[in-house]
């Protein structure tokens, strides 16, 4: 090494005391820093979502034969969705509601451009139950919509929260419709 | 105590290339001295490692037996159940080993804050404690959902949905956890290897708990540090034969249990196969996990920024997070409630309060549970943040005996007759 008895004229020495060793030291470290995040990342990534559970992320559904008043649940990506006719009555009860009484404000146009067609991911925000309301003789809760049973979360003909500890409306997936009868999920 | 001198040559020839037996000894045998007034619940920490070895073993046969796919999973446990030879006891004893593991864990748990076992200069034993405590959370989770029936398949999708709490990087967290967008079949793979994991990885801390314990030796009811040898007897044969009775009288339960009512802490609704579409009316969880479900599930209001939902989440993970903290709010001098008139009350409040929030746990979160639990919980917490603090300041406590072996033998066991004196003597 360049050690001298003189450090003055050491060039491995800067002005302000800082070495060449440091760094050395600091770029060794990052380096090794980056080379264990780039070892880190395949292995957390590999436990996310793979191709083939990824592939399944679509689904058509017809609706002709769903009448009005009617409901049906279909798979989306392992969870059901939510599929209701709604009646002009629980139509009228969804878009008369303020804004104001809403924890998490939407407008039912939002939730359902076609008034008719509830969509949505039928999972509790709160913790992932399925509320109850989509069978006939089901609770539907205080606000005639779904009821989950979990942890009493109660939701409204739109699907909004209303009462309970989930802190969002259930969720509308991406749809949209081919034809008047047919919608793509996903 | 004594030095370790094997007599049979092959132990010798071994013990001089890899010291193993003299570990051994001075681990759990005669080479570990112990304070001579320890009582039955000292019991616990032993029974905890057998009950460790227990699941371990049935855990590996059952393994040999189970297939982690969702469609093949719940009908191989009930292959177990019907098919396997002695796979219902197998079954039956991994099932509610973890029940007695818990029951032995909680009384461990509970002596320890009674005593005061956690004070300085133990505080790392203790914290690698409750570090074992959620470790074995974790797995008893972990396996839960192994069996894939409704309320495996429901507690999995409850328990990780609680990650969703945490802003922005909840979803994404939990379609990592899951391997989907909901609990499936990737989900119940990892769970498994993970529940196979999580034992070893116990099994390597209870090490640095023991290796912790060894440093200073055992606490002890009194609470005060041996003053010499005349304090202390080996380990080995005296607490040796100890806690082989605590473990005759534990297995006699245990078996009781297994054969004669091997469901009575289950829930019917878990032998109905896993169905993603439909949550049973009534989500409960294991009874050791009815206390934090209740607080979970008490908090039911907005603070500020927070939702509701996420100070719930996090009230449930800070009520077993809190016991870490146990040593610095509890700074009275005096380790044993046995001299803390006051804190021996309440103690006795707590573990009363812990017991209303599993009972509410059991309940449906409506009133009057759900009024109980929000009382509950402010007192569970309160006693850690405000009573211990004010205990250790304000509390009176009684004067400590001079010695171990005072409030058992006259004159303080210094001079008493027999092999415990004789150390004194050499020293």
């Amino acid at each position: 090494m360049a050690e001298t008895a003189n450090p003055g004229t050491d060039p491995g020495h800067s002005e302000d005391g800082e070495t060449r060793r440091d760094f050395l030291y600091l770029t060794a470290a990052a380096m090794g820093l980056a080379g264990t995040a780039a070892v880190a990342w395949p292995i957390i990534d590999s436990m996310n979502p793979a191709a083939d559970v990824r592939a399944l992320a679509s689904t058509e559904v017809d609706l002709s034969p769903i009448e009005e008043g009617m409901a049906i649940t279909v798979l989306w990506r392992g969870n059901p969705v939510f599929i209701r006719h709604r009646t002009a009555a629980e139509i009228e009860a969804a878009r008369s509601v303020p804004l104001d009484d809403l924890p998490d404000p939407e407008t039912d146009e939002v939730r359902a451009p076609r008034p008719q067609w509830l969509i949505m991911v039928g999972v509790c925000t709160h913790l992932g139950c399925i509320p109850k309301g989509q069978r006939v003789g089901e609770e539907k809760g205080l606000f005639g919509g779904w009821f989950c049973p979990c942890h009493g979360s109660h939701y409204d003909t739109s699907g909004r929260i209303r009462k309970g500890p989930a802190p969002r409306n259930l969720d509308v997936p991406p749809y949209e419709f081919l034809d008047d009868t047919t919608i793509h999920i996903g | 105590m004594s030095e370790f001198k094997p007599t049979n040559p092959v132990i010798r020839w071994i013990e001089h290339r890899l010291p193993i037996f003299s570990f051994i000894d001075h681990a759990v045998g005669s080479g570990y001295p112990t304070p001579r007034n320890l009582n039955y619940w000292w019991n616990y920490g032993s029974l905890a490692g057998i009950a460790l070895v227990i699941m371990i073993l049935t855990g590996i046969m059952l393994a040999m037996q189970y297939t982690p796919h969702q469609d093949f999973a719940f009908d191989s446990v009930e292959r177990i159940m019907r098919d396997v030879n002695y796979g219902w006891l197998l079954r039956y004893v991994h099932m509610n080993g973890s029940s007695f593991f818990f029951i032995v864990v909680y009384i461990h748990i509970l002596r320890g804050l009674y005593y005061g076992s956690f004070k300085e200069p133990r505080e790392l034993l203790w914290i690698i404690g409750v570090t074992l405590l959620l470790l074995m959370m974790a797995a008893s989770f972990l396996g839960y959902v192994l069996p894939w029936g409704q309320l495996s398949y429901w507690a999995a999708k409850v328990i990780t949905n609680m990650f969703t709490a945490f802003p922005i990087i909840g979803e994404p967290l939990v379609t990592w956890l899951w391997g989907g967008y909901t609990v499936g079949n990737p989900t119940l793979n990892r769970f498994y290897a993970l529940h196979y994991l999580i034992p070893f990885v116990i099994v390597g801390v209870v090490i640095l708990h023991i290796w912790a314990l060894h440093r200073f030796g055992s606490s002890n009811p009194v609470g005060i540090e041996a003053d010499g040898p005349q304090d202390k007897i080996p380990f080995h044969p005296y607490y040796t034969v100890k806690d082989l009775f605590g473990l005759g009288v534990f297995l006699t339960l245990f078996a009781a249990l297994i054969f004669f009512a091997p469901n009575l802490l289950g829930e019917t609704i878990n032998y109905v196969e896993a169905n993603p579409l439909v949550t049973p009316a009534h989500i409960v969880p294991e009874w050791y996990f009815l206390p934090y479900y209740a607080i979970l599930r008490s908090i039911t209001f907005d603070l500020w920024f927070l939702s509701a939902k996420l100070i719930g989440v996090i009230m449930m993970f800070g009520s077993t997070m809190i016991l870490f903290l146990v040593p610095w709010l509890d700074r009275s001098p005096v380790r044993s409630a046995r001299f803390r008139p006051w804190y021996k009350w309440f103690f006795w409040i707590w573990v009363f309060d812990v017991a209303v929030l599993t009972w509410v746990g059991a309940n449906p979160p409506e009133p009057p549970y759900l009024y109980i639990g929000q009382v509950g919980t402010v007192w569970y917490f309160a006693h850690f943040l405000v009573i211990l603090p004010l205990l250790s300041i304000f509390e009176p406590t009684k004067p400590l005996p001079s010695s171990i072996g005072e409030p058992v033998l006259k004159g303080g066991g210094a001079a008493t007759a027999g092999a415990a004196a004789k150390p004194v003597e050499k020293a």
